[in-house]
C-alpha cells in the first residue's frame, strides 16, 4: 500500500481487530471546582485519525484518559463500536495507548515489552513471540528486539511503545503527545511513521497534541479544544483556512489582527475590502484576522504614504519562507513570503502592503478581550 | 608506566621531568580512599592478622575456638536476630514507604514521616534499650497500667530481655531505616508503567508480579542487606538490655576483650570479628549475584 493512499484498509497487518467507530457522548470530568471536560461530544469514524489540539489544561488529555479508562467520567458515555465501555476498567477497554515518554518497562527487552499485553491475555509463548516480531517489524525495529529501553533512542522507544500498543489488536489507538519528548527531526520522522503504521493497520486513532503543526500534518480531522469544549472539528485545511472562532484562528497558525468595518457581507480593512468567512455578519466595527501568508509586499515608491505603507522592522529567515514584521504606524503586521522575494525587503526599507482576497474571520474583540 | 598508557591521561596531567607525565585524576578520590583505607581496610587487616596471632606467634588456635558450641550458638543467634529483624523491617518499612510515596511529594505526611524516620533510624543504643525497659519492662508504665486494668502483659514470662525482645527492639530502628533507604526506589517507579499495564490488560496483581516487583527487587535486596548488616553489628542496645553476655557475637567480642582470663583473648575477639566479616562478605557476594540475575536490565 502506498504511503500516500489515505484510505483506511482494516486489519491488513494483523495489528487491528477491525476498525471500530468510537463515540464520545457528552463526556464530563470535574476536578474539585475545575471543569476539565465540559460535555465533549465527538465521533471518530472507523479507521480515522483525529488529532485533539489545544493549549495546556484544555481537556484533551483528560478526554483521552477517559476513553482509556484511566480516569472515571463524571457524566456522559464512551461507546466503542456497539459496546458502551464507560464503566469498564482500563484492562477491559481494549484500547492501545502510547504515552508521552518513558513508558516502556525498563526491565524487559523491546520484544518482551511488545509481547506483554499478549501475555496478559494468556496468549501462548510461540504466538506471543511471533506477533511481537511482526509488530517490531511493522515499526522497523526487528533488529532491536533484544534491547532494553536504555539501549534505545527516544524515537526507538516510542516506536516500541507503538508496537506494544498495537500488539493486542485494540479497537482504538490512543496517542498522548507521543512526540513531545523528542527533538524536532526525530519528531517529524516519527510523526510520518505513526501515520504510515496507522494507515497500514487501519486502526481508529485519537492523537492528543498541543503542537498545531503536528496535528495538521497527521490527522484526517483536527478537533481544537478550549476550556473542556470542542471549538471546531474539521479537516486540517478547514481548521486553518476557515477557522470557526477567533480562538481557533489564533491558536492554529499566526494571525494579524487588523481593525476594519463590516458592511454588506465584507470587511473594509485599511481601504481594502475582504470577503468574510461568515457572510451574515452584522455591520459595524470589527477586527479582521488575516494570515501572514495572505499579506504580500511591494517596494514603496518615492514619497508614498497611506494606511498600507510601512517600514520593515524585523526579518526572520525560516528556510523556504521568510517572516517580516512591518510597522504601519498605528499597528504592525506580520508578512510571510517566499525567501527569494524577501531579499528585496531588508530591514528598514519602506514597503507597500497588499492583502489577498481570502475570506477572513472577524472578531468584535480588540485583542485584549474587550468587545 | 608506558608512554601509551600515560597518553590517555594527558588531559589531566602536567609535565614532570621532560616527557614523563603523571596523572593527577586520582587526587579527587583521595579523601574517599584515605577514609576507607583508615576505617575499613586497615581495621579488617588488623582483625585478620590478630585472628591468626597468639602469644607465641602465628596460630590457628583462635579460629579453632570458633567451633566451640557457645560460639556457634552466638553466631546462629546473631544470624537469626539480624535476618528476622531485617526481614520484618524490610517488609513493614517498604509498605510504609509505599504508603508515603504514593501521597503528595511535598505533602505534610511525607515530610513528617521522613523526618521521624531519620531520627528513629538512628535512635539506638542504651537510650533505645532504656525506652523499651521504661515502657514494657517488668516495671514499665504500660505493663503497670495494664496490670491495674487486670491485663497481664507477660502471661508466659518476660521475654523483653531475651533474643525475642532484642528482635523487637532492633525492628524498631530497622523499619524507619528501610523507609529512608527504600523511598528513592519507590519514587523512581513511574505512574505510566502502571497505566501501561492496565491498558495492556493487566490488573494490580499483574502490575506487582511482572512490573513493579521485578523493578523494585534489586533495591529491596540491597536495603535488606543494609538492614542485616546494621543489626548484625549492633552492640550497645544488646549490651544494655541483656544481663547475660555472649548471646550474640558482638557481646562475645566484648566479653573476650574485657576478660582477664588468658592472654590471647584479644586475638580470640579478632577471630570472632573475622567471622563476622566473612559472613557479611558471603552475604554481600550472594546479594551481588542475585542482583546480577534479577537486574540484568540495569545500565552497567
Amino acid at each position: 500500500m502506498s504511503a500516500l493512499d489515505t484510505r483506511p484498509t482494516g486489519a491488513s497487518n494483523g495489528g487491528s481487530r477491525s476498525a471500530a467507530e468510537v463515540r464520545l457522548e457528552d463526556l464530563r470530568r470535574i476536578y474539585g471546582s475545575t471543569t476539565a471536560l465540559d460535555g465533549l461530544t465527538l465521533t471518530i469514524e472507523a479507521g480515522e485519525l483525529i488529532a485533539l489540539l489545544g493549549p495546556s489544561g484544555c481537556g484533551k488529555t483528560t478526554a483521552l484518559r477517559l476513553i482509556a479508562g484511566l480516569e472515571d467520567a463524571d457524566g456522559g458515555r464512551v461507546v466503542v463500536g456497539s459496546r458502551d465501555v464507560t464503566n469498564l476498567p482500563a484492562s477491559r477497554r481494549d484500547a492501545g495507548m502510547v504515552f508521552q515518554a518513558y513508558s516502556l518497562f525498563p526491565h524487559m527487552t523491546a520484544q518482551e515489552n511488545v509481547a506483554f499485553g499478549l501475555r496478559m491475555r494468556k496468549v501462548g509463548l510461540g504466538e506471543r513471540r511471533q506477533r511481537a516480531g511482526e509488530m517490531l517489524e511493522l515499526v522497523g525495529l526487528s533488529t532491536q528486539a533484544d534491547r532494553y529501553a536504555h539501549q534505545l533512542s527516544g524515537g526507538q522507544q516510542q516506536r516500541v511503545a507503538l508496537a506494544r500498543a498495537l500488539a493486542i489488536r485494540p479497537s482504538i489507538l490512543l496517542l498522548d503527545e507521543p512526540l513531545s519528548a523528542l527533538d524536532a527531526r526525530v519528531r517529524s520522522q516519527l510523526r510520518d511513521e505513526i501515520r504510515r503504521v496507522q494507515r497500514e493497520v487501519g486502526i481508529t486513532t485519537l492523537f492528543v497534541t498541543h503542537d498545531q503543526e503536528e496535528a495538521l500534518a497527521i490527522a484526517d480531522r483536527v478537533g481544537v479544544m478550549r476550556a473542556g469544549r470542542l471549538e471546531q472539528l474539521g479537516p486540517p485545511t478547514d481548521i486553518y483556512a476557515r477557522p470557526a472562532t477567533p480562538f481557533v484562528a489564533e491558536f492554529v497558525g499566526l494571525t494579524n489582527r487588523l481593525s476594519g468595518t463590516v458592511k454588506d457581507g465584507s470587511v473594509d480593512v485599511r481601504g481594502i475590502r475582504l470577503p468574510l468567512i461568515a457572510a451574515d455578519t452584522p455591520d459595524g466595527p470589527a477586527v479582521a484576522l488575516v494570515r501572514p501568508e495572505a499579506v504580500s509586499l511591494a517596494v514603496a515608491t518615492e514619497g508614498s504614504n497611506g494606511p498600507l505603507s510601512g517600514t520593515v522592522i524585523a526579518v526572520s529567515f525560516l528556510g523556504a519562507v521568510t517572516r517580516l514584521t512591518v510597522d504601519l504606524g498605528d499597528t504592525t503586521v506580520l508578512v510571510q513570503i517566499p525567501t527569494a522575494e524577501a531579499a528585496a525587503h531588508p530591514g528598514g526599507t519602506r514597503v507597500r502592503v497588499a492583502l489577498r482576497q481570502d475570506p477572513v474571520l472577524i472578531t468584535r474583540e480588540d485583542g485584549l478581550g474587550r468587545p | 608506566m608506558t608512554a601509551v598508557a600515560v597518553s590517555e591521561a594527558a588531559y589531566v596531567s602536567r609535565p614532570l621531568r621532560g616527557r614523563l607525565r603523571v596523572s593527577t585524576a586520582w587526587l579527587g578520590a583521595a579523601p574517599f580512599l584515605l577514609y576507607t583505607g583508615l576505617f575499613l581496610f586497615l581495621p579488617t587487616v588488623l582483625v585478620a592478622v590478630g585472628a591468626f596471632s597468639g602469644p607465641h606467634g602465628p596460630t590457628l588456635a583462635n579460629l579453632a575456638r570458633l567451633s566451640q558450641p557457645y560460639v556457634v550458638s552466638a553466631f546462629l543467634n546473631s544470624l537469626v536476630l539480624s535476618a528476622v529483624s531485617a526481614s520484618v523491617g524490610a517488609v513493614v518499612g517498604s509498605v510504609l514507604a509505599y504508603a508515603v510515596a504514593t501521597g503528595s511529594p511535598d505533602g505534610i505526611l511525607r515530610r513528617l514521616v521522613t523526618a521521624f524516620c531519620g531520627v528513629l533510624s538512628q535512635f539506638g543504643g542504651v537510650t533505645l534499650a532504656f525506652a523499651f525497659i521504661a515502657t514494657i519492662g517488668t516495671e514499665g508504665f504500660i505493663v503497670i497500667w495494664l496490670q491495674q486494668h487486670g491485663i497481664r502483659f507477660y502471661p508466659n514470662g518476660v521475654w523483653l530481655f531475651s533474643l525475642t525482645g532484642l528482635t523487637l527492639i532492633y525492628t524498631y530502628f530497622e523499619i524507619p531505616l528501610m523507609v529512608i533507604v527504600f523511598m528513592p526506589a519507590l519514587d523512581g517507579i513511574r505512574p505510566q508503567w502502571r497505566e501501561a499495564t492496565e491498558t495492556l490488560g493487566g490488573g494490580t496483581w499483574h502490575y506487582w508480579r511482572h512490573v513493579a516487583g521485578p523493578l523494585l527487587m534489586p533495591a529491596f535486596l540491597g536495603a535488606w542487606l543494609l538492614l542485616f548488616a546494621n543489626a548484625f553489628s549492633a552492640y550497645a542496645t544488646a549490651a544494655a538490655l541483656l544481663d547475660i553476655g555472649g548471646v550474640i557475637v558482638p557481646l562475645q567480642i566484648s566479653r573476650a576483650l574485657s576478660s582477664e582470663v588468658g592472654l590471647d583473648q584479644a586475638n580470640f575477639a579478632a577471630a570472632l570479628a573475622l567471622g563476622m566479616v566473612v559472613i557479611v562478605a558471603i552475604i554481600t557476594v550472594l546479594y551481588a549475584r542475585l542482583q546480577r540475575r534479577s537486574a540484568r536490565w540495569l545500565p552497567r
